[in-house]
């Protein structure tokens, strides 16, 4: 591999330049074959002490994070809220302080306040890794998608990928359009427009109300977990209609271009976005897409501790994800 | 033989927007009083100052401000908040009601007269509220509160979600000719929000606060202020369409008046990239064209007044995660610096500026000060206009140290601040020792 890991933390992909993107879509794939051997693990992270600070709750993310820094051979540590003094009310900045004094070098964060990454990536000295910053981004998610995508489509230019649902709440909608939109796919979006901010168009994505127009021709489609919680703060009226409206259905899967992907980030509402037969079916990825997560996670580990030890020897690289934006 | 009483500020550019006039020329001082102004003015008695070079105006009023007292002391206090203002050319501040306990009634409001009096180096002004504790269920006790000095009634920090209250007040408020301030804000609307939704919230994923939910309440609050007669007054005023109805209303002589804050003119919602919490206040920084359209209103004289919008919080407060960290950011000491920086190549001059930050505001409240004339009170400012710094949080006055414009080169800063005939801030000043002595510490 010869292009070099530029960053200290993964927070983001916006404004990731397209080499970076397919440097960890490439080491992933490596890390994929680690997996498939009967002894898991390499030396990499030996040593390294890797912490899952988890401000929400997430069984998923947080076992795909920790089995990909034990396969690396890392130390890990999970805090969540019902542990940690978080819930005493200590500040953010003094966990991770503490966090650091006692030897951290990466922290995994999720967090329900977007920036939340960015704000600890600003006053700490080790790195931070975003496993899902509010209604922000979730790079990790992000990255597995295109990953998935890419080893069944063989790349991901000129593809076109539809994303369905709560876009404006969805931290997986806005890392995977930022993703594909970097790799040249063309967007689409589809949900209620209460749940869809228009201002996506700026950056050339496709906004539709209609699910079968948004849907029609579509190489993927991405299905997001649609919450309860909407329907009473009115987003819509109810998942029937919801379903109704924007379930993906045998029929309209029917309907689809041939080899559609189905994807889902997980956990899904079986009979509200996805019905139980698309979601068992053969155009469905569901769980390839928790197996990369792994891979996905692996490799990203990997880039930043190597990244970093390149990067010690070497003045002025960037420190931060997003001062490589401008 | 030296009178301390009498002082004589000689050779400056003297520019008072009230009565227009910009020469060259000396003021005199006499127990705390402007005795005379013009070209040759002179005294034997007085203790001269020489402002060669220097523009003299009347000391700015920022009418809108958080003083924090009573019962937020960490934030600010009389004492720090006035010394802020003082640094900043300040002589007087309408300090809002949101305190704990709430301004909404006249203890309250003694309180914040007497304590700002003997703790503080400018004139302070409260406000009191227009509901019992800003609950927006009962009026205040409005009579009582402007009769023991508030100078105008406002919710500041929320806005009056029930209209048939907001009407109420605005209605009883005639009795006394007070004007009402209005945080224009609709709350259904703003719910959750932590920034202006636009383009910046998609794309960083932070909630945003639509532009609607300031302007359904400038148009709420101007139709009320037709029916019931009242003298409405729209607090910081952020968004274009806010400037259109204003205009608009104005024009078919409603009682409404306008100030903007300071940061609306300079900056928009594109500040916040990177989860910028000095560059969150409420309302939300907004978009190029907002901020275009309300330097439009100034030019044309439908925003009638620039304040800052000071609202202190500790370094500890605002560097939480973004959506946690409180509204509002410092502006005492550097809306005038910024604003005779960077607005005159906007089209608004000098002149301009200082009415909008002076005279304008004292009109909207019925002060007397605002202007250079013999009898009101010697409240000066003296202004280098040349020199070049940098704003340095780390040197502020004020406990608040949360400002987007850390680092911004301003050309021009304050020589001195007279309060009533007195220095209460002269950086430079040492030669004239009675000065020194009265720079705040
Ligand atoms: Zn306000």
């Amino acid at each position: 591999m010869t292009t070099k890991f530029p960053y200290k933390h993964l927070l983001g992909l916006r404004g990731m330049p397209r080499e970076t993107i397919e440097l960890i879509l490439d080491t992933a794939r490596a890390m994929k074959e680690v997996h498939s051997r009967k002894v898991k693990k390499v030396p990499t992270l030996r040593g390294k002490i890797v912490v899952n600070l988890f401000y929400e709750p997430s069984t998923r993310t947080r076992t795909s994070f920790e089995l990909a820094a034990k396969r690396l051979s890392a130390d890990t540590v999970g805090i969540s809220t019902t542990t940690s003094s978080v819930v005493k009310g200590e500040s953010l900045l003094d966990t991770a302080h503490t966090l650091r004094v006692m030897g951290a070098d990466i922290i995994i964060m999720r967090h329900s306040s977007s920036g939340a990454p960015h704000l600890l990536a600003e006053n700490l000295n080790i790195s931070i890794i975003n496993a899902g910053d509010g209604i922000n981004e979730h790079p990790t998610q992000g990255l597995l998608d295109l990953f998935t995508i890419r080893e069944h489509k063989g790349q991901i230019q000129g593809l076109t990928v539809t994303i369905a649902g709560d876009i404006r709440h969805s931290r997986v909608a806005r890392s995977n359009m930022w993703g594909l939109l970097t790799l040249g796919a063309k967007v689409r979006m589809v949900g209620p427009p209460t749940l869809v901010p228009k201002y996506v168009r700026d950056l050339g994505v496709e906004v539709y109300t209609d699910f079968d127009k948004a849907i029609d021709g579509a190489d993927v489609i991405n299905l997001l977990r649609i919450q309860k919680e909407r329907m009473t703060a009115n987003f819509f009226p109810n998942l029937r209609e919801y379903n109704r409206l924007y379930g993906m259905s045998s029929e309209r899967l029917a309907n689809a271009k041939p080899g559609v992907l189905i994807m889902h980030p997980g956990p899904i509402n079986r009979g509200v976005e996805i019905s139980s037969e698309v979601a068992d079916s053969p155009s469905s990825v569901i769980l390839e897409q928790v197996t990369n997560g792994i891979a996905v996670r692996m490799a990203v580990l990997y880039l930043l501790v190597t990244g970093q030890r390149e990067r010690s020897t070497e003045e002025g690289a960037s420190s931060f994800l997003w001062e490589a934006e401008s | 033989m030296v009178d301390d009483n009498v002082i004589l500020i000689k050779n400056a550019r003297i520019l008072d927007p009230a009565s227009g006039k910009d020469e060259t020329g000396s003021v005199l001082v006499k127990n705390g009083v402007i005795e005379k102004i013009g070209k040759s003015v002179s005294s034997k008695v007085a203790e001269e100052i020489d402002a060669q070079n220097l523009w003299l105006f009347p000391g700015l009023v920022d009418m809108h401000v958080h003083l924090r007292q009573p019962g937020q002391d960490s934030k600010e206090t009389f004492a720090t908040g006035t010394r802020a203002a003082a640094a900043g050319g300040v002589t007087r501040v309408v300090t809002m009601a949101n305190t704990i306990p709430v301004l909404d009634n006249k203890t309250g409001i003694e309180f914040v007269v007497e304590r700002s009096k003997s703790e503080g180096c400018v004139h302070v002004h409260p406000v009191g509220s227009v509901s019992k504790g800003l609950e927006g269920k009962e009026i205040s006790d409005i009579g009582e509160i402007v009769l023991a000095g508030a100078v105008a009634l406002s919710d500041d920090g929320k806005g009056v979600m029930d209209a048939q209250l907001f009407r109420r007040a605005m209605e009883y408020s005639t009795i006394f000719d007070v004007p009402i301030i209005s945080h224009c804000e609709d709350h259904n609307l703003s719910q959750g929000g932590a920034m202006n939704e636009g383009q910046t919230s998609t794309f960083i994923g932070l909630p945003g606060i639509p532009a609607e939910a300031e302007t359904v309440m400038v148009s709420r609050d101007i139709l009320l202020a037709k029916c019931t007669g009242a003298r409405l007054h729209i607090a910081h005023v952020s968004c274009g369409e806010s400037v259109d109805l204003i205009r608009t209303y104005k024009k078919r002589g409603v009682k409404v008046t306008a100030e903007t804050a300071m940061h609306y003119l300079l900056l928009t919602d594109k500040a916040v990239e990177g989860y910028n919490t000095n560059a969150k206040m409420n309302p939300p920084l907004r978009t190029e064209e907002d901020r275009q359209a309300l330097l439009e209103g100034l030019r044309d004289g439908t925003i009638d007044a620039i304040a800052s919008d000071h609202a202190p919080h500790t370094r500890g407060e605002k560097s939480q995660e973004f959506d946690l960290a409180p509204f509002g950011i410092v502006g005492l000491e550097t809306t005038l610096p910024l604003m005779m920086s960077y607005l005159p190549q906007q089209g608004l001059n000098p002149l301009d500026l200082i009415r909008q930050m002076t005279v304008a505001p004292c009109e909207i409240l019925k002060l007397p000060a605002g202007k250079l004339e013999p009898g009101m009170i010697a409240d000066l400012t003296l202004w280098n206009p040349t020199g070049e710094s940098q704003i340095d949080p780390n040197l502020f006055f004020s406990k608040g140290h949360s400002t987007p414009f850390s680092g911004w080169k301003v050309t021009g800063r304050v020589e001195a601040t007279i309060v009533a005939g007195r220095v209460v801030y002269a950086p430079s000043y040492s030669p004239a020792a009675s000065l020194a002595a009265a720079r705040p510490s």
